[in-house]
């Protein structure tokens, strides 16, 4: 994945680093326990008002009978479906804190730490996103377990087939790492400029509205919804939901995941290309 | 075969000129006037295996940047520099594996885990096989007495402790060069003494080259044979640290204990004095007139015990330190006075 961490170094070493990263960050994690636990469920909380907006929503359309209703072609349990499976989906792409901290890396100079020692940037914040993952879904599997079972009704088609099932897992995993880098490029942009948040917020605004973490993506009026459709963000939220439902099949699911492996790589060169420049320019202005 | 060599190593920083007041700042929106500061102008030196060298200077005169050029962290504006054969800013792994940078104002640890694991870690990216990694942990925290602190996490540690560990961290993959920023800052005299002792004797039993920095007389003068004084981003003086005094300055502290009675009306005139708490007088004297001087006093005042000195080190080093910035200040006036 990455030479510089890698060269004239078996595999196995290579695989044992990450393991040591991945072990230290998950127990830095689970230092703060109370915090940790407390903000993991707490993100469960805006499922209840998520579903009571819904139901207003479905019943200003249909006041007689809001479950006959339809929008976009969602009923009121399917967007209730692809709410929750949107959550699930944000809890693999979504990065809190992970641009910010690249910024304050560059600015504070923390950086310097992976100039001088024989350990990669890029990939170390990697493996210790996978760790904060791990930790979080360690906590959180019980409740989004028990949310689901409560919500079963809501999933009007049951269980999906195997081949579905191992896509949506696979649009899960390529999620996560295509927001792992499409928001560590936007960190290493604090090479450039000191201060990324404006950026980040301009970025999290499109996000929340784009990815379809508000609302099916279907619901855009065209051509934004052919707009939408062709860029990266709609695969961070929609994308894995809509698998799970059955809206993306056959050779247009085969095409998505492509797409979305493509994207991954896309922005995982694109963050290796912007931290070598921005090293170039690090070590010659600034230091 | 010096191992690290430095030629004519120049870095400048672009730094933009911000000015005073609203309208200033507006129009710097998107007209910047940035100018060139030279943080190290023209630095060539050798040091060979096993040496302690001490960089001296004022703030801001460009020892932490000949620190950070050398352990690669930027890259020089002009000129060459090689540490074990290696060009530091190519940043090559293996000169990464092979020296190690500590700076006393940062911390390179994981702030809320224990000590431990960052050592860990160090053992998996350094590549340190289990055997040696525990030998010199082993080694190394007995030294520093700290057995007993490596399972607390680094944030609950004092700011002693916690240096110990960043030296621990910094030596496990037993580098053969060490780069030592400020190592002492803010500790007190009971820590940086441990420190001293340690470095000095795991230097001398090592036979590693250091470089560093420090803004404590003591420190410098525990440690290192070799001092080299920064100031404006120059060399201005590589030798011992008494030979600073010698060079640097021209004058003896003579202090006499006066029989008791005997009046000090007079002996103004052999120098300034410095302090006069009878029966004690002390007064400076040039240094080449110090033997003519006590002559003449011993014959003329009755003495009960006398001693000539150096004056102060510190006192030396800053006026080392005003003496370049004149000549700078002065040199730089007349090169605009130029047409």
């Amino acid at each position: 994945m990455n030479d510089s961490m890698n060269s004239k170094v078996s595999p196995w070493e290579a695989i044992h680093t990450r393991w040591m990263i991945l072990r230290i960050a998950l127990a830095e994690r689970l230092a703060y326990r109370g915090d940790f636990v407390l903000g993991t469920l707490l993100r469960f909380l805006p499922i209840i008002t998520q579903i009571f907006l819904w139901w207003a929503i479905f019943q200003s359309i249909n006041p007689v009978d809001p479950f006959a209703a339809r929008l976009s072609g969602f009923s009121f349990p399917d967007m209730v479906a692809y709410y929750l499976l949107t959550m699930v989906a944000r809890a693999f792409s979504s990065m809190p804190g992970l641009s910010s901290s690249i910024a304050i890396k560059i600015r504070d100079g923390e950086i310097k730490k992976f100039l001088i020692q024989p350990i990669e940037l890029i990939s170390f914040l990697f493996w210790s996103r996978v760790a904060h993952k791990v930790a979080y879904f360690t906590v959180a599997a019980l409740p989004f377990a028990l949310v689901f079972f409560l919500c079963r009704s809501f999933f009007t088609n049951g269980v999906p087939d195997l081949w579905t099932l191992t896509a949506f897992v696979l649009s899960l995993l390529l999620s996560f790492s295509m927001g792992f880098y499409l928001e560590a490029c936007i960190g290493l942009v604090g090479f450039w400029m000191l201060e990324v948040s404006s950026l980040l917020f301009v970025y999290m605004l499109f996000q929340f509205f784009l990815s379809g973490h508000m609302f099916p993506l279907e619901i855009l009026p065209e051509p934004f919804f052919t707009i939408v459709n062709y860029l990266p963000i709609k695969y961070l939220a929609y994308f894995p939901a809509a698998v799970f439902l059955g809206k993306v099949q056959g050779t247009q699911l085969v095409i998505d995941l492509i797409l979305l492996i493509s994207w991954t790589l896309f922005f995982m060169v694109m963050s290796r290309v912007l931290y070598r420049f921005g090293l170039k320019r690090y070590s010659g202005f600034g230091g | 075969m010096p191992i690290i060599q430095i030629d004519n190593l120049v870095k400048s920083y672009r730094v933009y000129q911000k000015k005073e007041g609203l309208r200033e700042a507006l129009r710097g929106l998107w007209h910047r006037e940035y100018k060139a500061v030279d943080a190290v102008r023209n630095i060539s030196l050798r040091v060979e295996p096993g040496e302690f060298v001490a960089f001296l200077g004022p703030n801001g005169a460009g020892k932490t940047t000949t620190l950070k050029l050398l352990s690669g962290v930027i890259h020089p504006t002009s000129g060459n520099a090689s540490v074990m054969g290696f060009v530091p800013w190519e940043r090559s792994l293996e000169y990464r594996r092979r020296f190690a940078l500590v700076m006393g104002q940062k911390n390179q640890l994981w702030w809320d885990l224990p000590a431990q694991e960052s050592f860990r870690l160090h053992q998996q990216i350094y590549r340190i096989d289990a055997e040696s990694f525990k030998k010199t942990l082993d080694e190394l925290t007995s030294l520093l007495t700290v057995e007993s602190l490596l399972g607390r996490p680094v944030r609950e540690l004092s700011l002693g402790e916690r240096m110990k560990m960043e030296l621990i961290a910094a030596l496990l993959h037993r580098p053969e060069v060490l780069f030592l920023d400020e190592p002492t800052i803010g500790l007190d005299v009971v820590a940086q003494h441990k420190i001293q002792q340690f470095l000095k004797y795991y230097q001398e039993e090592r036979n590693i080259t250091i470089l560093l920095t420090s803004h404590y007389m003591k420190d410098i003068a525990a440690l290192c044979k070799r001092v080299v004084v920064i100031a404006q981003g120059q060399i201005q003086y590589d030798g011992s640290l008494s030979g600073i005094v010698d060079s640097f300055s021209g004058d003896k502290i003579i202090t006499l204990q006066l029989s008791e009675g005997t009046s000090p009306n007079g002996l103004e005139r052999f120098g300034n004095l410095e302090k006069l708490a009878l029966p004690r007088v002390s007064f400076r004297c040039p240094r080449s007139e110090v033997s003519k001087t006590l002559a003449e006093i011993l014959s003329n005042y009755p003495i009960d015990d006398m001693s000539v000195e150096d004056p102060p080190l510190e006192e030396t080093i800053s006026k080392l330190y005003t003496h370049v910035s004149d000549q700078i200040g002065s040199g730089a006036s007349q090169e605009s006075a130029k047409p």
